[in-house]
């Protein structure tokens, strides 16, 4: 099947080409659209382009026109860059009339300008680049001659917003480059059906499917769980107790991979490790918050093999191939099957040996958690995901791009927009919403009509179409592009020694800007691996100095941005309520299992345990829903709405991934816990309860910087104070009140579903333990209650009148302090 | 000199002034009742540049100014300038929104000071229009001045204060005031704020200054030195080892 040129190129290598290679050069030449689900080390990528190079190969040689032969897209343009080196070998190596290139963020403007009108025949870059070349006028001279679109890494793109940006972009392709064959690569996932759809044009009525190619699974990981039969921690999210565990891994190790779930995790392992580092191993840290500079550093020492150990968040669970990885150790929790298994294949990217991890739990609810994720990965089993349907958002950037490339029909993009799979049920009456809003924001009560965005031809051969009002809009579309919308950040930077504050000093990197807000001059913190003292904000930066303080007072653990998935919880559930699967589990686990078991109860499957005990001067209601931070963190929020009414006055609440703690002034044992938990709370309360949550508001934010509501603060453009930049908390007050059906306000309420308020999950189960709750009064805290509980003094859950308490408290100590006799 | 409150009242200069919960001063004495910075139409200035902010900013602002004005049923109004945000500002208020303020000018005598956004506010709104005005011992001007005699109400910095607990801070508009002057919030409803730990506003007043924070039902008075203060929980531990101990049989 394949020509002389490549088999002899396998063969000198020694290598046989897999059967999945084979088999899409096959669907290639029936022009078919494919997906290929492979673990890592399978030769995924080359199998994506060998068609492409096969079809090149072969092409005579006056037909070399400058075309765009191939498109590939990542969603990280680092592995845009590595897999444009790893072509490099077999081109050059088969002498192959091919080139390539990449086309990122960072590529020269020059360059960028030159890939449109003589573009190489491989050119491998990022949904957003794939959003801003359809949105250029010449795009249809670009893409007509394409005969290939190789999407990387398609399970981590699909479902998503960036998924929806890509679906788009896509449908314009089809329309650009009629015949052209998609190929997507991804890891093993749950359910491939909606890959499979996501990679061609639906029809209007029915679905489509591309052809599905399975890759054989490699050898079958080690997976270890450290544990101690004397000591597990009850709370916390460090394992510190452990890290002579990791060290030992590390130094059994060539080069591990270190995960965690948090910047701050990442921040606070490293320095245990460098405590315990004797040898002084060369070990670095990786997360999104440092300097980029900072974080290419660690990466080419990576790739050169001079690391022993990264410490790295989810940065690094996709990317770049690093064939000195040998073992990779996940500290904390897991998460979700998909994503451990993610994680294990980043070590010895060989199919045919077995992948090394070591998981460490950090506390006793983490190695139940550990268990159920490992028996899940090798039994092969893995979290299916909640399909989301195309944001509205989304389509809003789309459709002011679809203007920035040409005068539209609408009726055609709307059609266009229907063929991408996330879009297939979109209604004709949310898209002209999308239109309207904007083309003059789409307001019920008033209008911008004078300033439109977009307007109508009037006569002529393209009347009725949709064409920009004004150049400078199309400016101001490429400079908004994109789904990613990243919390504000502000730079933080070393202070130069005996300077004044705001005179140069070294970007160390970067922190949200609700971090910093919180810290007051000579207040410490970890960051960069350093302990640092907060000295002030000047202009848009944060200067700290470095101090000798071995603890920084300030915590800032939020749990990371990943809840625990439903399958994972399910298993971590399934195992709870099993006495007999216990003995698997270290000591005090069991211990602690069993003395619960004796003081209140174990839940049996599909029952939601609530236990009430006083502590304190205050009374506790827990319950132990298993469904995530995010999902138990609104039920808190609604919960104690619904406990204020029932006059039990609430005094606050703690979500962790496992249960939900609410303390009151008052005894809630006697409620009705079948009324409490209720499903109708999410009708009317959970409706009042939007109107102010900070969550919510978060949701509407990103929503309107992605739909262009409001603008991206660009680096340098922001310069003149932090003051002026309004707040979008404001805009969604104000839209809230005088127009709650508006475009933006349905996008955020769709986000809320699956995003940081986890709503439908919610739902799902408050319908699953409907007459499935068991109640339990007891006389103190329990065994299951105490971790959450131990939670309280770290981590306060905004509530608006928990902010009122702030605020109340902070004048009491006031007050106090100025009552004193002494 | 001493700086007196009482119910969250505040002398400035000899005058008394009720800090009200909206972020309105309100002069008892003169039945004034006292805003500053509007900024009406902020959300259509935004427009022109092509950015659709909801148009209903310019209502929102009126609805509260409402409000106010009907629980203390003032006979004067001042607003302390950059009522308008921008020159055309008043010329694309729409007509319910002309209704709205005409209402309010037939319910209390309006004194528009000017301001940078509004140095020269549209003659069919009626009242008086002054860059200062000086009465019983206050004087009333847009921007505070760093040198300005006792008795200034200003309004221009947009003042706005953070307090923070459990590792969480809370930050809301506030009044900045003290003995000899007061800094009124923004009161318009796309209107952000300037921290008071900022220079701009710092530096108006001595070291002993306070925050009045806008809460939900009334006012907060924090402390300047307060408002950066944190409550750390450096008891973790022990609390932790309570906890622990209690969950054993």
């Amino acid at each position: 099947m394949l020509p002389a040129r490549f088999q002899d190129w396998f063969a000198q290598k020694g290598w046989t080409a897999r059967a999945h290679q084979l088999t899409l050069v096959e669907t290639a030449q029936a022009g078919a659209s494919v997906l290929l689900v492979a673990p890592t080390g399978g030769g995924k990528t080359l199998a994506g382009f060998l068609p492409s190079l096969i079809d090149l190969a072969e092409r005579p040689r006056r037909s070399r026109a400058s075309r765009l032969h191939t498109l590939y897209i990542s969603p990280l343009k680092a592995l845009a860059v590595d897999v444009a080196r790893n072509l490099e070998m077999p081109i050059a190596e088969m002498e192959l009339p091919v080139t390539v290139e990449t086309r990122t963020g960072d590529t020269p403007a020059a360059r960028r300008q030159r890939q449109r009108h003589a573009p190489p025949d491989f050119l491998l870059t990022t949904p957003e680049q794939l959003a801003l070349l359809i949105a250029h006028p010449k795009s249809p001279q670009l893409f007509e001659g394409l005969k290939t679109v190789v999407l990387d890494e398609l399970h981590a793109l699909y479902n998503s917003k960036r998924g929806d940006l890509l679906a788009l972009g896509l449908a314009r392709l089809s329309r650009l480059a009629p015949g052209h064959r998609r190929v997507g690569l991804s890891a093993t996932v749950a359910d491939p059906r909606p890959l499979q759809r996501f990679l061609v044009p639906q029809p209007p009525e029915g679905e489509a499917l591309a052809e599905l190619v399975v890759a054989q699974g490699g050898a079958k990981p080690e997976i270890a769980i450290s544990a101690s039969d004397s000591y597990v921690p009850w709370a916390g999210h460090l394992a510190r107790h452990a890290m002579l565990d990791v060290m030992t891994a590390i130094e059994s190790a060539k080069t591990a991979l270190i995960f965690v779930n948090t910047r701050s995790q990442a921040e606070r392992t490293f320095q245990e490790l460098w405590r315990l580092n004797e040898n002084n191993w060369p070990i670095a840290l990786h997360h999104g918050s440092l300097a980029p500079e900072q974080r290419r550093k660690v990466e080419a020492a990576m790739a050169k093999g001079v690391l022993r150990a990264v410490v790295c968040t989810s940065t690094l669970d996709l990317g770049i191939d690093w064939g000195a990885v040998d073992k990779v150790i996940c500290i904390g929790a897991p998460k979700g099957a998909a994503r451990l298994v993610q994680r294990i294949g980043r070590a010895n990217h060989r199919l045919d040996e077995p992948s090394a991890a070591l998981l460490v739990p950090a506390n006793r609810f983490e190695v139940l958690e550990c268990n159920a994720a490992r028996d899940a990965v090798l039994a092969g089993e893995l979290d299916g995901e909640r399909q989301k349907p195309g944001s509205l958002d989304v389509l809003c950037q789309h459709i002011w791009g679809a203007g920035v490339a040409a005068p539209f029909d609408a009726a055609e993009l709307y059609a266009e927009a229907r063929s991408a799979a996330p879009f297939r049920d979109l209604s004709r009456a949310d898209f002209d919403a999308a239109l309207n809003f904007i083309a003059t924001g789409g307001y019920a009560l008033k209008s911008y009509d004078r300033f439109a965005r977009l307007r109508q031809i009037s006569d002529g051969p393209s009347k009725g179409k949709w064409r920009l009002a004004h150049p400078r809009l199309a400016q101001a579309y490429r400079l908004n592009v994109g789904v990613i919308v990243e919390d504000p950040m502000v730079d933080i930077r070393l202070q130069s020694r005996g300077k004044p504050m705001g005179a140069g000093g070294r970007r160390l990197g970067q922190l949200e800007e609700y971090f910093i807000e919180q810290l007051s001059v000579g207040d410490t913190f970890v960051f960069a691996g350093d302990v640092l003292r907060f000295e002030g904000l000047r202009e848009d930066a944060a200067y700290v100095t470095r101090t000798h303080d071995p603890e920084a007072q300030i915590p800032s653990y939020n749990g990371g941005k990943f809840p625990l998935s439903t399958f994972l919880a399910q298993r971590v559930r399934e195992m709870v309520s099993a006495p007999e699967r216990w003995h698997v589990l270290p000591g005090p686990v069991q211990e602690w299992l069993r003395i619960q078991e004796w003081r209140s109860v174990i839940p049996k499957p599909g029952q939601l345990l609530v236990e009430t005990f006083p502590r304190a001067k205050r009374h506790y209601l827990v319950c132990y829903p298993f469904e995530g931070r995010l999902a138990h963190q609104t039920l808190g929020m609604l919960l104690t709405r619904r406990l204020e009414r029932a006059a039990m006055k609430p005094l606050g609440f703690i979500a962790n991934e496992y249960a939900l703690a609410v303390w009151a002034a008052r005894d809630m044992s006697g409620l009705d816990m079948g009324k409490l938990f209720d499903e109708d709370m999410l009708g009317d309360d959970l409706d009042a309860w939007l109107a102010d949550s900070n969550l919510y508001k978060r949701t509407f934010r990103n929503c309107a910087v992605i739909a262009g509501l409001i603008e991206r603060k660009m680096p340098g453009k922001e310069k003149s104070g932090r003051q002026v930049t309004f707040s979008s908390d404001l805009i969604y007050d104000v839209l809230r009140a005088h127009e709650p059906d508006h475009i933006l306000l349905r996008a955020t309420y769709a986000d809320a579903g699956s995003g940081l308020l986890d709503l439908a999950r919610l739902s799902d189960m408050l319908a699953r333990v409907r007459s499935r709750i068991v109640t339990r009064k007891l006389a103190r805290v329990s065994p299951l209650a105490a971790p959450a509980l131990l939670e309280i003094s770290r981590e306060m859950v905004a509530r608006g009148e928990v902010e009122e308490d702030i605020l109340r408290e902070n004048e009491d100590a006031l007050i106090a302090d100025a009552m004193r006799v002494d | 000199m001493r700086c007196v409150w009482t119910d969250l009242s505040l002398t400035v200069n000899g005058q008394t002034l009720l800090l009200d919960r909206s972020g309105a001063a309100w002069w008892e004495k003169t039945r004034t009742l006292i805003f500053a910075d509007l900024h009406f139409e902020k959300g259509s200035s935004y427009a022109r540049g092509r950015q659709f902010l909801p148009p209903y900013d310019t209502r929102a602002t009126l609805l509260r100014v409402a409000e106010v004005v009907s629980r203390r049923a003032p006979a004067r109004i001042i607003a302390l300038g950059d009522s308008f945000h921008d020159p055309f500002a008043a010329e694309r208020m729409g007509a319910q929104e002309r209704g709205m303020l005409e209402a309010l000018a037939a319910k209390a005598h309006f004194l528009w000071i000017t301001g940078n956004h509004d140095p020269h506010p549209p003659a069919w709104l009626g009242g008086a229009v002054r860059t200062e005005w000086h009465e019983s011992g206050l004087t009333f001007r847009h921007e505070p001045q760093a040198d300005a005699a006792p008795g200034e109400i200003a309004g221009h910095l947009h003042p706005a204060a953070t307090v923070t607990r459990f590792g969480r801070g809370v930050r809301r508009r506030c009044f900045a005031g003290d003995a000899r002057r007061l800094v009124l919030p923004s009161f318009g409803a796309y209107t952000g704020g300037l921290d008071v730990g900022d220079p701009a506003i710092a530096s108006l007043f001595g070291a002993r200054f306070h925050a009045f924070m806008l809460g939900a039902e009334r006012v907060y008075a924090i402390p300047r030195t307060q408002v950066e203060r944190r409550k750390r929980s450096e008891e973790i531990q022990p609390m932790i080892t309570a906890i622990a101990t209690a969950a054993r049989p």
